[in-house]
């Protein structure tokens, strides 16, 4: 069942994320250039990359769901690409502040990731517009599907070429890994990140939960009130009763 | 028991068809033979025109069995598509196209020679303006070259929508070698008119929203039991 | 009789790319509307840029970005007749593989977008470059021009596929295509810059072919891969 696991899940992640950023604040040192403001990256980069990864994921189940036409797939992959969108949002906001400590400057184009992560998350912003504007549910989840695939597969093509189209005019400010961080600062960037791969997976189970909550309580009021109660359009997922597990 | 009741051309158990949350058709159990007839009778939305483009391998059945002259729909959808003819409302003609050149374009999807597309144009008699526009074509017109579209192939299974909605008498006349009992093959056929309908077919299906109101041979139906599906 | 018979997709695909042709031949739609609006593009662009000539970067970037924009205008139309007049359904009823359809499409659009710029890299020149390229410049112009096209006909046959069933479909396709050809916009106007620049003899820097090539090569097994699901119901 969704839903069982996620109080522990919940507690480790409030513990995880404050034990990384209390590592991120107190352990790592401060930047010689840069000082406290920099210690944004370890925010901001971690939201990035779980960010990336969750619109793979939701590529890759979208590939399952194609391949299954199980729509629980789809609900997988609807709720990785929502989720991701939001910490997509945190990742903007968090590098255009830091571009404004760093650089003095709300928006910067040189910055090859910084211009490749608004590219893909543009493009997953069409997400819901297009599943919105399918009215048949197993449409509306097969196009959603091809769109998530598609667009996993962007993100790594597109990295590539907006890093080619700037190589030549503009060196790598930051580096995530090697001579760019002390060892310290490398053990606290990575506790970030995992800290902040973890709250991604638990908000994802939180929606899941979520709505297979809402499915049961559609399916309990059929069940009620007849084949006959209908419900409006929707750019979520739906699913049947007899798709879902039955109760444990 | 006839020959044909050993191998029939559509098998149908069970079979269920959603739309999203919507069942249209509810748990539809039948056998039809071969060369035999069945009509198909209902209210606007009582799921004749889903049944028809499940038959047609267009919709995936969702639960329950579907056989279709001795393949199972949907994973065996590849063997029979060259063997059904569909006529829907639609009739799957381009406008901008003539008649001659949607048919050839048919043809040559189907892999049918040339030559069948003249001989059809020849049975409808539009052979005069066959190579006008689709758009010029009068209601009539257009059906008389969607039927040549759908029988093109040869098809051993029709599925056939009102087939003569839009159609007078003569043209109606015409058809009938094509689409009619004579054509010999296997016809499924949905029909408004209660005694136009029991007298083209062998079987009757009476639909009332999705579900199977009434299976019997035409011959134990009254027009009034159709009539009362309407009601 | 009762053995299954099937079209062999090559005779499929020339099935229905001889319907594309016949039917843009005889009812122009597609290239008449893509070659105005890139010419009417151009108006703008003199007008928005006050500029009565442009070289290097700029011009590179004028044109691909109309080129881009006049090929949405065409996306938008690819399906049209096939969604309204039945021609996925006459198709699905066919004994042939589905991904004919893709192919023939992207040859369609690709003939399409080749025959517009016949009409739009002239009037470019006329209304707006301001240096004349050599003939190796342009030699190498189009080189990059078709591996640009190549890309734009990929999505745009796959993304006009995905949209023609939704309800908005002229504002969902751009919304999906225009970031995905990001790239290819990237290494067309990259590419191309110097070869339209003031300087006099340029070469072509060789990673934006090579990269271009690559995005079609993707892209173009991606989309033929998922492109049967856009199909089944």
């Amino acid at each position: 069942m969704y839903g069982t696991r996620l109080r522990p899940l919940s507690t480790a992640t409030v513990f995880a994320l404050l034990g990384a950023f209390a590592l991120a604040a107190w352990y790592a040192p401060m930047d010689a250039d840069q000082g406290f403001t920099q210690k944004i990256i370890y925010v901001h980069v971690p939201l990035a990359i779980v960010t990336l990864c969750g619109f793979v994921f939701g590529g890759i189940m979208a590939i399952k769901h194609l391949r299954t036409r199980d729509p629980r797939y789809d609900l997988r992959s609807y709720t990785a690409i929502h989720v991701a969108q939001i910490f997509g949002v945190g990742a903007l906001i968090t590098g255009m502040i830091w571009a404004r400590a760093s650089w003095g400057v709300w928006w910067e184009w040189r910055e090859a990731t910084l211009v490749s992560f608004l590219i893909v998350f543009l493009l997953f912003a069409t997400y819901q517009p297009l599943r919105f504007s399918i009215e048949d549910p197993e449409r509306q989840a097969r196009y959603a599907s091809v769109f998530a695939v598609t667009a996993g597969a962007f993100v790594p093509v597109n990295f590539l070429a907006v890093r080619l189209a700037d190589a030549y005019i503009h060196p790598r400010v930051l580096t995530t890994s090697g001579s760019g961080l002390t060892a310290e600062m490398s053990v606290a960037f990575f506790a970030c990140v995992a800290a902040m791969a973890l709250f991604y997976v638990t908000m994802w189970r939180f929606e899941l939960a979520h709505k297979h909550t809402r499915f049961q309580l559609r399916a309990l009021r059929r069940k009620l009130g007849g084949d006959e109660i209908a419900y409006g359009r929707s750019a979520a997922p739906q699913m049947l009763d007899s798709d879902l597990p039955a109760p444990s | 028991m006839g020959p044909e009741d050993a191998d029939p051309a559509l098998v149908l158990d069970g079979l269920v068809r959603r739309f999203g949350e919507r069942t249209v058709l509810h748990d539809v159990t039948l056998t039809l033979g071969r060369g035999r007839t069945l009509v198909v009778f209902g209210p606007n939305g009582a799921g004749k025109s889903t049944l028809l483009r499940v038959l047609a391998t267009l919709l995936r059945p969702h639960r329950g069995r579907v056989r279709i002259l001795g393949q199972d729909l949907p994973d065996q959808a590849w063997a029979v598509r060259g063997r059904i003819g569909l006529l829907t409302h639609e009739p799957l003609l381009y406008r901008d196209l003539s008649a001659r050149e949607n048919l050839r374009f048919h043809a040559r999807l189907h892999g049918v020679p040339a030559a069948r597309v003249e001989e059809l144009l020849e049975a409808v008699a539009m052979r005069l303006r066959a190579d006008d526009p689709v758009h010029t074509y009068s209601r009539g017109m257009v059906q008389r070259i969607a039927v040549c579209r759908a029988v093109l192939h040869d098809p051993e299974v029709l599925l056939l929508d009102e087939p003569r909605a839009n159609l007078d008498p003569a043209a109606s006349e015409l058809l009938e070698p094509l689409i009619g009992r004579a054509s010999g093959r296997t016809r499924i056929i949905t029909s408004h008119d209660p005694a136009g309908g029991l007298a083209e077919g062998d079987l009757a299906l009476g639909l009332k929203r999705g579900k199977q109101a009434l299976l019997r041979p035409v011959g134990d139906v009254s027009v009034a039991e159709i009539g009362a599906l309407y009601r | 009789m009762s053995a299954p018979r099937t079209t062999s997709t090559r005779a499929a695909v020339g099935a229905l790319l001889r319907k594309e042709l016949l039917l843009e031949r005889k009812v122009p739609q597609l290239i008449p509307a893509m070659a105005l609006f890139s010419v009417v593009t151009f108006v703008v662009f003199h007008f928005g840029l006050q500029r009565r000539v442009l070289e290097g970067e700029l011009a590179a970037g004028v044109l691909s970005v109309t080129l881009l924009f006049a090929a949405m205008l065409g996306a938008n139309r690819l399906f049209v007749a096939d969604k309204e007049e039945g021609g996925f359904d006459a198709l699905l009823l066919a004994p042939v593989d589905r991904t004919a359809l893709f192919i023939a499409k992207v040859i369609a659009f690709l003939a399409f977008l080749v025959l517009l710029e016949i009409v739009m890299v002239p009037a470019f020149a006329i209304l707006l470059l301001g240096p004349t390229p050599s003939a190796a410049e342009l030699a190498q112009l189009v080189a990059m021009l078709a591996l640009a096209d190549i890309g734009i006909a990929i999505i745009g046959t796959l993304v006009g596929a995905l949209s023609i069933q939704t309800r908005a479909r002229d504002l969902i396709l751009p919304l999906i295509a225009l970031p995905l050809l990001v790239p290819v916009i990237i290494c067309l106007a990259r590419g191309i810059a110097p070869l339209l620049a003031d300087t006099g003899a340029a070469t072509l820097a060789g990673r934006w072919p090579a990269v271009l090539g690559l995005y079609d090569l993707i892209f173009g097994l991606l989309a033929y891969a998922v492109f049967d699901f856009l199909l089944d119901d």
